[in-house]
């Protein structure tokens, strides 16, 4: 029961508490309704811990509290920057991030946060100089102390310690946001990696680091580097590999490929994996992709009867919501949550540039699969179902039809969609004839050429004799 | 005086047999130089012999006759001799002397033109050609002239006549480039763009050691053809094409290439509007007709499209959608393509709506099937040709010499040398 129960709240709004999940639970029971809602006017924001949910406003705080690390200060920065129209949650991010950011060593961000903050939030944020300078100093310090260290260590030729060395140097450089020196420490670091484990965490600092940076190409390589080692890989560094390719894939805009990864994450993830990605967000990216890109048997196979991924869909219910919809043809509704969840959508640091492709695709497919088991369809009840005008559907169909994705024909006139399906024997016969047509006339002209070089050369070697 | 009537007398008595007609033809020769020299009192010996038996020597005598140029009355008494030679000439006796032959057409043909009615020499060139021919698969210098009257006389089906042989042996190249060039010309003027297509795409794939003129305005005609009859056109020219060709006729036909850029945009405004800027440069190289056919081809395009995706549509959707500019054009395109046979369909006037039937073709029909066996012989003696082809190639003693010579070796044997030369 909430303790602020209202009885009108749509019950999606809950999250399912499952064990090891980095958030504050609000309420403490962890019911979810199955009934769907398709209304999007909520109520209050303040202690309810739902992160992605319909229609409101992101809970920038909790969605923060699902992040650590320097990947908490990104995202945070990104949503202040794209949600120039709410200076509210502006402000509440970028205060967020403040913080974040003072608990660390990261004098640029810093400066960059106290910037943009102008001032606005109360003379706490303020740029706080000698924060700053005692900062830069211990980093100074820090850096001879560390390559006085590392060069001892390497007089010495103690491999372990090297390791050790770079490793240090490398979660230093990343601490103070020299992303490009941190890459390099740690790659450094694996001529001198002896057992099996020290290559997993090299390959996983490097993964980190890559993508902080966005070059996704080096995560690509180096899960893979990752993924052959000898030893098993315990479940969670598994899961954290996959999820690193399934990014991977996502930003090279591979759909198919970014869902099967994320579908395959294990669900021993949880938390552990908090400073580049929550399990909310391998649901979101997993189930969004999989909608695109999947046909019906994989989806069901892959995605509905998943027991694995079931678990992360919980933690967002509205995806699951949405599949299922999808998969049960209430196109509607599905439509109707998809709308919803976009504005929150877009402030996903990953996300945001591929929501659009992703959407077209899905509501392609709906279209698709709509007509696909039908001889004849009215499009006014087509349209309703959409929830679109009829003129704007013909056009979508129409469309779809010149892409070859639909095969069937529109009558404008009664407004009917007639399944159309090319006649086999006839299309035999148009291409015999033009094949042999074509096989006529090149035969042809190659006799001519044939010919003609013939008289040219005949012609060459009698000028010779 | 004496030796033009003792020519006479040789040709009226050599005339009969194969034997004496070789000795004729060696006497003639001899006497070329003075027959020439008597060329203005050689019309009335003409008289004296008869074109159909004394064939080589009347074609001497006619060719001495026509040797210096003519004037206008002087080629009004001369035509109707050189036509009514050509019908009753024998073609053995002047396939012994093809050159005089051909150079006497030729002259015929100046002469017809000089008089300014071609079409005086449409027949007597086509009786020409078919006599002067060895096979019909042999292309003649006289092959091109024969087109070139019948383009100017408009006598397009004659000319179609011709063309719908198939052509292997080419005693000329510069011949076979006319040839295909006229022709293309012709198969335009009649609408029959797929044969249009094909023998100005001979033109420009031919051999050719640099490029020519006939060349350079075939790709012309032939980028225009292109996208009236496939709707699109790809600059890349096929790997057999000389590489003269690939590299200089891009150069000469920019605007061309840059219309048929315009065309696959898809944008009936802008076609309109590139064709208005440059019409003086078309009209320059005698293709605004064609051009012009062109643009009217993509409102054509558009609503073939149209029957992909739509049963029935309003009259005022397809204006909208083909960009024209009422119900009442749309009507008359379409109205015109039903004719033309490019699309089938009933128009519906009074909801304004038009019906899009599938093509009746049901492949079921007696005319069908003959097609089909036709097409069918017509391959199987094709591959016959290319067999016995490539069996007299691989016989051929210069091929044998240079495969000989760089043929691989596997065996201790194969290192003999080959003979360069087969004295047989």
């Amino acid at each position: 029961m909430e303790p602020e129960g209202s009885p009108s709240r749509p019950m999606i709004d809950e999250i399912h508490s499952n064990g090891g999940i980095n958030l504050c639970d609000g309420d403490g029971d962890g019911d979810v309704d199955d009934e769907p809602s398709i209304d999007a006017s909520t109520t209050t924001t303040t202690n309810n811990r739902r992160i992605i949910s319909s229609g409101e406003q992101l809970d920038v705080e909790a969605y923060g509290g699902l992040y650590q690390g320097r990947t908490k200060i990104m995202r945070l920065l990104f949503i202040a920057e794209s949600c120039e129209g709410n200076p509210a949650m502006r402000l509440e991010a970028l205060r967020m991030a403040h913080d974040e950011i003072k608990k660390g060593e990261n004098t640029q961000l810093y400066r960059e946060v106290v910037q943009k903050i102008d001032g606005k939030l109360g003379s706490n944020y303020d740029m706080d100089s000698t924060w700053c300078d005692s900062v830069d100093r211990r980093a100074d310090q820090k850096k001879e102390k560390l390559e006085n260290e590392l060069n001892a260590y390497r007089t010495n030729l103690i491999k372990e310690s090297i390791r050790m060395g770079y490793n240090d140097f490398g979660d230093f450089y990343y601490a103070h946001g020299a992303l490009g020196d941190a890459f390099k420490s740690y790659v450094r670091t694996r001529d001198y990696c002896t057992t099996s484990k020290h290559i997993i965490h090299m390959c996983l600092s490097a993964i980190l680091v890559s993508i902080e940076m966005g070059q996704f190409t080096h995560v690509t390589s180096y899960v893979s580097k990752a993924e052959q080692s000898p030893e098993a890989l315990d479940p969670i560094t598994a899961a954290k590999l996959r999820c690193a390719a399934g990014l991977a894939h996502l930003e090279a805009k591979k759909y198919k490929l970014a869902a099967r990864k994320f579908l395959e994450t294990g669900s021993e993830l949880g938390s552990h994996y908090n400073e580049v990605i929550a399990p909310q967000d391998v649901a979101t990216y997993g189930g969004l992709c999989a909608l695109a890109s999947f046909d019906r048997a994989e989806l069901k196979s892959k995605v509905i009867d998943n027991v694995n991924f079931r678990n992360f869909l919980e933690l967002v219910p509205e995806v699951r919501e949405l599949i299922n919809d999808f998969y049960s043809s209430h196109y509607a509704s599905c439509l109707d949550y998809l709308g919803n969840l976009k504005a929150n959508l877009l402030l996903d640091i990953h996300l945001h540039d591929h929501v659009e492709t992703l959407y077209d695709q899905i509501r392609n497919k709906a279209l698709i699969q709509y007509t696909h088991p039908f001889v004849s369809v009215d499009l006014q009840m087509m349209a309703n179902a959409f929830k679109t005008s009829v003129a704007g559907l013909e056009k979508e169909l129409e469309a779809l039809i010149t892409d070859d994705q639909i095969q069937a024909r529109i009558d404008s006139h009664n407004k009917i969609l007639y399944a159309r399906h090319a006649d086999q024997r006839n299309a035999t016969f148009q291409r015999v004839l033009q094949t042999g047509n074509e096989f006529d006339r090149d035969v042809r002209s190659m006799l001519l050429r044939a010919n003609l070089i013939k008289h040219e050369y005949n012609l060459r070697a009698a000028r010779k004799h | 005086m004496n030796s033009l009537e003792g020519v006479v007398v040789q040709i009226q008595g050599l005339s009969s047999s194969a034997g004496d007609i070789s000795r004729l033809h060696v006497i003639l020769k001899q006497a070329e130089e003075s027959l020439r020299s008597e060329s203005t009192r050689l019309s009335p010996i003409l008289n004296q012999l008869d074109p159909s038996n004394h064939s080589l020597g009347y074609l001497y005598i006619l060719e001495a006759c026509t040797s210096a140029p003519v004037s206008k009355e002087q080629a009004a008494t001369l035509v109707p001799y050189i036509a009514r030679f050509i019908s009753y000439c024998a073609p053995e006796q002047i396939r012994l002397a093809p050159e005089k032959f051909i150079a006497v057409c030729k002259r015929f043909k100046d002469q017809v033109m000089l008089l300014g009615t071609p079409m005086r020499g449409v027949a007597p060139l086509q009786a020409a050609v078919r006599k002067l021919q060895n096979s019909s698969e042999h292309l003649t210098t006289l092959h091109p002239e024969f087109l070139l009257l019948c383009l100017l006389a408009k006598c397009y089906k004659t000319g179609l006549s011709i063309l719908e042989e198939d052509i292997f042996e080419v005693d000329q190249p510069r011949d076979l480039f006319l040839y295909c060039y006229y022709g293309g010309m012709i198969c335009i003027g009649q609408k029959r763009f797929r044969k249009a297509l094909e023998l100005l795409h001979n033109v420009v794939t031919a051999p050719m050691s640099s490029i020519n003129a006939i060349a350079v305005e075939a790709y012309k005609k032939y980028i225009l053809v292109s996208l009236i009859h496939n709707g699109q056109f790809s600059t890349s020219l096929p790997k057999y094409t000389s590489s003269a060709a690939q590299r200089n006729l891009k150069n000469y036909c920019q605007s061309y290439i840059e219309l048929a850029n315009s065309y696959s945009t898809g944008k009936i405004a802008e076609l309109e509007q590139y064709v208005q800027t440059n019409g003086e440069k078309f009209e320059s190289d005698n293709n605004l007709g064609l051009v012009k056919q062109v643009v009217s081809s993509m409102y054509k395009r558009n609503i073939q499209r149209l029957t992909q995706t739509y049963l029935t549509l309003s009259l005022q959707d397809i204006a909208n959608t083909v960009q024209l500019n009422s119900p009442k054009e749309a009507e008359m395109h379409v109205l015109q393509m039903i004719q033309d046979g490019e699309i089938f369909a009933t128009i519906n006037q009074k909801d304004g709506m038009v019906r899009f039937l599938e093509d009746p073709e049901q492949y079921k029909s007696c005319e069908m099937i003959e097609r089909i066996d036709s097409s069918i012989q017509r391959i199987m003696s094709l591959s016959r040709k290319l067999t016995t082809m490539e069996e007299q190639m691989s016989c051929d003693p210069q091929y044998l010499a240079k495969a000989g010579r760089e043929r691989q070796r596997f065996d201790f044997d194969d290192f003999d040398t080959v003979p360069q030369k087969f004295n047989i």
